[in-house]
């Protein structure tokens, strides 16, 4: 066979070939792909009970499928922030002998505006609001 | 006549097999075999005990798989059934655990121990290669396998981990979706994990381990340039000694000394399991990941926010990114296009890098 016509055969197998690897791998790559789960946006949530959470201490609730650390700094003032570190995604805590929020991952520390203080986190945490209705203490966006 | 027939018969299925498989030609190439007699050292043993160690792995791990089961709901309390109802489960599972980090132990002594040898030289940069290849299917396997019991600390070390892979340029986000299932830890990323754990990497790791064993065996045990020389200067070839049963008694001597260091270990100090993971619960103190992974811990939490304008993450992921780099290029570095070794920047860069190691490991874990 002329080196012209092989060349013409190599690249019609070849391509042909490599063709189906792509047509088997390419359902494989989009399978592992996870969907994206639409959830229910959240905008409120209850905290709990104004007198279940001492002055100078702090939890952890549930806004949705995120945490929000609430933190009760005096007698009538609240603070709430998202308890995901924004160093590398850890839970962070109330430190109530510091008083400041920390993360025991890498030792990141922030202030109770959500500043970064110490430590490896590039970024503040995100605020929520908190307001009281009743004896429940009220979470919601800022 | 009677006595005789058994060993008639045995002769004639011995035969049968032969005809078939020809296995003659086993026997006759382990009796032809040989090993240079240096190889009998024990930096040369840590090869052959990391292999002894990964087959513990598969035994114990399908052992655990018989009870094991990987949802959120299920996987933490069939642990604890392993541990606490399974006659022998907490044996089986501190072996597995045990193993682990000895196996990993045993590849580090493994890999410097080449290094130092100069066993990486050509022809042999594959091996090399291929060895770097196991050793992060190893690290793979540690921490695909550490999220399995879903404890705090997994849980923990996982989110840390897949975060991490969030920051690598271009692809972050996609890997990260890819590694959790999800956008966060969860249900999704334990069935990654355990599919990854006893599926993926097993059939990579096989396929490296024939390959990097297939060439072991094409290019012989190295012989250290040193010894080389020596022999050379002596005008002789280097000191043989037989494959069978010299060399395989010797290893033979030193995976029983493993086996009994693992079962002391695994015996006395069982690995405990920890409090369930709460995905809304803080990382409690004093969180740390396995010994292994320490390094890269401490040096995360030395790096600031930002470096020179870009995220401090951004900058560890580079840095721990070159740097092995830097260490799997080792055999294009590390010798002359002549073929001699550059033995003191080897030695030097080495003993740097067992040092980081070392320092950052103990700095990590006492931090």
């Amino acid at each position: 066979m002329p080196p012209a016509r092989r060349n013409v055969v190599f690249w019609i197998f070849g391509g042909g070939f490599i063709g189906s690897l792509v047509s088997f791998l390419y359902p494989v790559v989009r399978f592992l792909n996870p969907p994206a789960v639409s959830e229910a946006s959240v905008n409120e949530v209850v905290g709990g009970k104004e007198q279940d959470l001492a002055p100078n201490a702090g939890k952890i609730v549930k806004f949705g499928t995120q945490p929000v650390l609430l933190v009760r700094i005096a007698q009538t003032e609240w603070r709430a922030f998202s308890a995901v570190c924004t160093h590398l995604s850890c839970i962070v805590q109330y430190d109530a002998s510091r008083k400041l929020i920390w993360c025991a991952c890498h030792n990141g520390q922030y202030d109770l505006s959500g500043k970064v203080i110490a430590g490896p986190p590039p970024a503040p945490l995100k605020e929520y609001a908190v307001h009281l209705r009743g004896e429940d203490v009220v979470i919601s966006r800022g | 006549m009677l006595p005789t027939q058994p060993i008639h018969r045995k002769k004639t299925i011995a035969a049968w097999f032969q005809d078939r498989l020809a296995w003659d030609s086993i026997s006759q190439f382990l009796a032809h075999k040989t090993v240079p007699v240096h190889s009998g050292t024990i930096w040369y043993a840590f090869g052959g005990i990391t292999l002894f160690l990964f087959v513990i792995q598969v035994v114990t791990g399908i052992l655990l798989l018989v009870y094991y089961r990987p949802t959120p709901a299920e996987a933490y309390e069939s642990v604890q059934f392993i541990m606490t109802r399974v006659a022998f489960g907490w044996l089986i599972r501190s072996i597995h655990i045990w193993s682990a980090n000895l196996m990993i132990l045993s590849a580090f002594v493994h890999m410097f121990s080449v290094a130092f040898l100069h066993a990486y030289r050509k022809p042999r940069e594959l091996v090399w290669l291929s060895g770097i290849m196991l050793l992060a299917l190893a690290l793979g396997f540690g921490f695909s396998g550490y999220l399995l019991p879903w404890n705090t600390i997994s849980f923990f070390a996982t989110k840390v981990g897949t975060d991490m892979a969030t920051f690598v340029p271009w692809m972050g986000s996609t890997l990260g979706r890819y590694l959790r299932g999800g956008d966060a830890v969860g249900g999704a990323t334990l069935t990654r994990f355990f599919g990854f754990h006893v599926a993926v990497l097993p059939a990579l790791t096989s396929l490296f381990l024939l390959f990097h064993l297939g060439l072991v065996q094409k290019f012989g045990i190295s012989t250290p340039p040193w010894v080389e020389k020596r022999f050379r200067g002596a005008g002789t070839k280097s000191a043989q000694m037989p494959f069978f049963p010299d060399f395989f008694l010797h290893e033979l001597m030193v995976w029983y000394g493993a086996l009994a260091l693992l079962g002391i270990l695994a015996a006395l100090f069982p690995f405990g399991l920890g409090e369930k993971a709460d995905a809304f619960a803080p990382a409690p103190a004093g969180i740390r990941p396995e010994w292994y992974f320490l390094a890269p811990f401490y040096t995360l939490k030395l790096i600031p926010g930002h470096v020179a304008g870009i995220e401090g993450e951004v900058v560890g992921l580079l840095g721990f990114g070159l740097l092995a780099f830097w260490w799997a290029a080792l055999p294009f570095w590390g010798q002359r296009p002549d073929g001699t070794v550059r033995s003191k920047l080897v030695t030097g860069g080495a003993v740097a890098f067992i040092a980081y190691l070392s320092t950052f490991s103990l700095l990590g874990y006492l931090r």
